[in-house]
């Protein structure tokens, strides 16, 4: 593209000035790149390293509404006078000295909590904004990579499909069948049963059972492409059946699968809060929104809704950006369907 | 008609088959040892053979697999690994309640969907429009585990004007005290992505010519939208409905794990938590065919709505 305005602009360039134009569009990218540059240092241990640490006192409340005021504790009197001594009957009594020796010899450590954090902290005490930062990683990877899975399988599969035709595209039309028969969900906790818990797991049981959608899609555009003039013309000069499909096709259909993998995102980032709240998620030592969630539920009934809160507003924040954005970016790749929607 | 009917059930065939396959060799190739999870952690490596045996795990596969369509054909399941209940058993009694709960969800997203996407689609642009829109944007992005626990908070924890969670035997209590609160929450839950799409069902057909048509010839407002607009609009509605039957029949799992209704999803989850492999596979087989069924009716009905629409 160095030619300047002599050279035409490409298709990705044209796609970009479309989407400039878009003020809706730039603010939802500006979001999302905001929450992956947070992303970025929470993955690099920058940013909610310490998420662990039990820095408040439990549920500590935000700094907005001030300390919680010290309960009036009601407790009997303690007795005045000496203690009886129990020492004759007390089957116990020799070993005290010794425990008491046994216990110096481990230290505890008297970490000072605070009494508010930023958002408050949950039942352990944790930080709710280091909570929120570190669950957003674990989600957004998440659905990121289930989505990458999702949409490379099913552009594969559909391109082949869609090219070949005949009987591999009737083969891969009946596994296409069957995985649609399935209801998703039960589809999912099938997937589920076999790989376990874990971020691994949860990518591959979204990617493995979210790909039908892209396949469709692919193959109906690759059956348009086939007969095409360009593509007839790179076969007269010679040019091999894979790079038909994926040096000439492929990039003329791409925003296809584009547009598709950021809508598998923010759906994907919903099921993963969903699985991880169902136990069928992220294992218990990590954190995401979805378990983040599953113990707002508990607080909530206490009266703590903060953790609620922050991940619901997080939440809706990326989701809301993302999706406008994945608008805008079909807008800009596909002007034809402006305003369809 | 007849022969239509007829080429479609034959069409299932391959699919079924191809779901059966899935179904056995996903939990055959990718599944851990059944008889090591039958026989828990303190069996010893002769109960895990006698078990292997018992099952029938020690014969060739195709021999396996055979046993596997048998039973998917004869209904006959055997019992859960966990409860010891005859899988179709467990399938028949978990129905009736999801059913109370997802019926009248169903129907009162669709009833509520579609006239308000149609209002909206027909002030298209206008402030109304762009709220709505807003709104619904908003509301899509909120996970429904949120709005879950809010609405089972306030309405029932705090104003108490629903039970919190709970069941009973009998149907009328169920669906006049339990029932309600669960289907108030997804119901508006699923409002919103439904109004969004249904509203571009409606904006698709309010572009056509036979619209232009209509009005020309001096129709009301109301009989173009009623007789024309609608009725056309139903076919893209229908099908999106028709995707949403076989999720009445799995039931939304969240909700009956939420508010203790023992219907079908919990008890999937259930069988997934306990790794209870019969009973996954069994709801996996037949919701696969409810669907495949409820798919045809859709295509059978799309002739009742729209006579243009030949089936072929």
């Amino acid at each position: 593209m160095n030619a300047g305005a002599t050279q035409s602009q490409g298709v990705w360039g044209l796609a970009w000035a479309r989407l400039k134009a878009d003020r809706v569009g730039m603010v939802c990218l500006g979001i999302v790149a905001a929450f992956s540059l947070l992303m970025l240092l929470a993955a690099l241990d920058i940013v909610g390293r310490n998420w662990q640490q039990e820095v408040g006192v439990p549920n500590a409340p935000p700094h907005l509404l001030g300390p919680r005021p010290a309960e009036a504790v009601e407790a009997i009197a303690v007795p005045t006078g000496p203690n009886a001594d129990l020492s004759d009957i007390d089957p116990l009594a020799p070993r005290y000295k010794q425990w008491e020796d046994t216990a110096r010899k481990y230290q505890t450590e008297e970490r000072l909590r605070a009494a508010t954090l930023v958002l408050g902290a949950d039942r352990l005490g944790r930080d709710i904004l280091q909570k929120v930062i570190k669950g957003a990683e674990v989600s957004i990877i998440v659905g990121l990579l289930a989505a990458l899975v999702a949409t490379s399988i099913g552009t594969l599969l559909g391109a082949l499909s869609g090219y070949f035709g005949g009987k591999p595209g009737d083969l891969l039309e009946w596994i296409y069948n069957v995985f649609t028969a399935i209801p998703s969900i039960l589809l999912i906790f099938a997937f589920a049963v076999i790989f376990g818990r874990g971020i691994l797991s949860v990518v591959m049981i979204l990617g493995l059972t979210g790909w039908t959608g892209v396949y469709r899609l692919v193959r109906a555009e690759f059956m348009k492409h086939r007969q095409r003039e360009y593509v007839r013309a790179a076969e007269a000069i010679g040019a091999s059946q894979s790079s038909r499909i994926f040096r000439h096709i492929l990039p003329n259909v791409s925003h296809v699968p584009l547009v598709q993998l950021s809508l598998l995102v923010v759906g994907f980032i919903k099921s993963e809060v969903i699985l991880s709240y169902l136990g069928l998620g992220v294992s218990v030592d990590q954190v995401s929104w979805g378990t983040m969630l599953s113990e707002a539920q508990s607080e909530l009934i206490l009266g703590y809704w903060w953790q609620l809160a922050a991940v619901t507003a997080s939440m809706a924040i990326f989701v809301t950006a993302f999706a406008l954005f994945t608008d805008a970016l079909r807008d800009a790749l596909d002007p034809k369907l402006r305003g369809l929607e | 008609m007849l022969a239509y009917l007829l080429r479609r059930l034959w069409q299932m065939i391959p699919t079924l088959l191809g779901v059966v396959l899935l179904v056995f060799f996903l939990f055959k190739w990718f599944g851990g040892d059944p008889a090591e999870i039958l026989g828990g952690m303190s069996a010893s490596p002769q109960q895990i053979d006698a078990i292997r045996e018992q099952l029938g795990l020690t014969r060739p596969v195709w021999e396996q697999l055979g046993i596997f369509i048998r039973q998917i054909v004869s209904f006959d399941w055997g019992s859960s690994w966990a409860t010891n209940e005859p899988v179709i058993e467990l399938f028949m009694s978990r129905l009736p309640a999801t059913l109370t709960v997802m019926v009248p969800i169903l129907l009162l997203e669709v009833v509520l969907a579609i006239p308000i996407a149609m209002a909206v689609a027909y002030v298209r642009g206008s402030l109304t429009d762009r709220v709505v829109m807003v709104i619904t944007t908003l509301a899509v992005s909120i996970s429904l585990l949120v709005y879950v626990i809010v609405f089972q908070y306030f309405f029932a924890f705090r104003l108490g004007w629903f039970p919190v969670q709970g069941w009973s035997n009998s149907f009328w209590t169920n669906l006049l005290t339990y029932a309600p609160l669960p289907v108030i929450v997804v119901s508006l839950v699923a409002l919103a992505p439904q109004t969004r799409l249904y509203r571009s069902f409606f904006l698709d057909e309010l572009g056509n010519d036979y619209v232009r048509t209509a009005r020309a010839k001096g129709m009301t407002e109301r009989r173009v939208l009623m007789r024309h607009v609608l009725r056309n609009a139903l076919i893209p509605i229908m099908t999106n409905v028709s995707v949403l039957v076989p999720g009445v029949f799995v039931g939304s799992f969240l909700i009956e794990v939420f508010f203790s209704i023992p219907g079908l999803g919990r008890e999937i989850l259930l069988a997934v938590n306990r790794s209870d492999y019969p009973v996954i596979q069994a709801f996996a087989i037949y919701l696969a065919a409810i669907t495949m069924v409820v798919n045809l009716v859709t295509d059978l009905l799309y002739k009742l709505v729209d006579p243009r629409v030949v089936l072929k």
